[in-house]
């Protein structure tokens, strides 16, 4: 089974829920809703063999635009065929399904993009922290993102 | 030399000490002890462990001056080389195991980002600027990362105070390094 394949499939069994794909990018893509997510990726998985979470970023898109979650899937195999699912969410509502019961790797990675960018898995068990300190304040990559001025009594913003 | 002090000592007639009598001062003797076998914790926070881990081998082979056992408990070493990023989320921790060393200890900054913040002072919201603001420091290092030999100085230079100390000057005016705060 190659990519191509993969989105034929995809494409079949979504139809229009599925709403932007890629294929001539550098990293080819689809697109979907955070609704239409959790079905995709155990489609991904239990159909197309998709059985390896690569990769999950989180990346602030700016103002107007929002918050993206990007999770690249991969086939087990010689072949490693494999593409990227973009999801997208506004600052507001800052709310995507979490897929770690259908890849585990999503436990750590989706903990990382709600630490640094404050994009929230509902449905994780246990959705804290991973890299900053538990009682740290905010999320420190978001674009309007302000270092605190003292940290426990600290001075931290030196320059 | 009297007979029983001989036997005291366990001199046989052959020993070279047998018709000397060695003289010193107990400060110089326990600062030479002390300055001969400074014992670093091992401490590698980022990069610049990779640079102290080269100066514990052959190369440069720390274990010349007396520093080679790097110990794994904070109980046993008296210099903490504290090597890396120092991140907001580790400081407590590294004031533990400083807190957790016995007297008389030493503390060595090694690397632009243990000087100062280094790479991370404008953008890196996580990283302790200068780890002399939760420890006191008694010797910089600076380099990202310092080569070994300027560790090996820096090790020098720790060496060199450890032979100002005095036996009964426990509060050790004027030795003992502040901690910085802004
Ligand atoms: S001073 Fe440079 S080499 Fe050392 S820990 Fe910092 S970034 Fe790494």
């Amino acid at each position: 089974m190659n990519r191509a394949s993969i989105v034929a499939d995809v494409r079949k069994a979504f139809g229009e829920r599925i709403t932007e794909v890629d294929e001539a990018a550098l990293e080819p893509f689809i697109r979907c809703e955070p609704a239409t997510w959790p079905e995709l990726a155990r489609f991904l998985k239990d159909r197309c063999g998709l059985d390896m979470l690569v990769c999950l970023s989180g990346i602030d898109r700016g103002k107007g635009v929002g918050l993206e979650a990007v999770y690249n899937v991969e086939r087990c195999d010689a072949q490693r065929a494999g593409i990227a699912v973009k999801i997208r969410v506004p600052y507001e509502d800052a709310v995507i399904p979490s897929v770690e019961t259908v890849w585990r790797t999503a436990d750590w990675h989706e903990r990382e993009a709600w630490d640094l960018l404050g994009i929230r898995f509902a449905g994780h068990h246990n959705l804290v922290r991973i890299l900053c300190a538990e009682d740290w304040e905010g999320h420190p990559l978001r674009k309007d993102y302000k270092s605190p001025d003292r940290y426990h009594g600290i001075k931290n913003n030196v320059v | 030399m009297s007979e029983t002090l001989d036997q005291e000592l366990m001199l046989g007639t052959e020993s070279p000490l047998q018709d000397n009598i060695l003289i010193t001062q107990v400060d110089k003797l326990i600062n030479w002890t002390r300055r001969s076998s400074v014992w670093p914790m091992t401490f590698g926070l980022a990069c610049c462990a990779i640079e102290m881990m080269a100066t514990g081998a052959s190369t440069y082979d720390i274990d010349r001056f007396g520093s080679g056992p790097f110990r794994a408990t904070p109980r046993q070493a008296d210099l903490m080389i504290v090597a890396g990023t120092v991140s907001h989320k580790m400081a407590p921790r590294v004031k533990r195991l400083f807190d957790q060393m016995p007297e008389p200890k030493f503390v060595l900054a090694m690397g632009a980002c243990t000087v100062s913040g280094g790479p991370y002072i404008k953008h890196g919201y996580h990283v302790l600027k200068g780890v002399d603001r939760i420890v006191p420091v008694d010797v910089y290092v600076p380099g990202c990362p310092p080569r070994p030999e300027a560790l090996l100085e820096g090790l020098f230079r720790i060496q060199e105070k450890m032979e100002r100390e005095r036996l009964f000057d426990r509060t050790r005016v004027g030795a003992r390094p502040k901690i910085l705060v802004e």
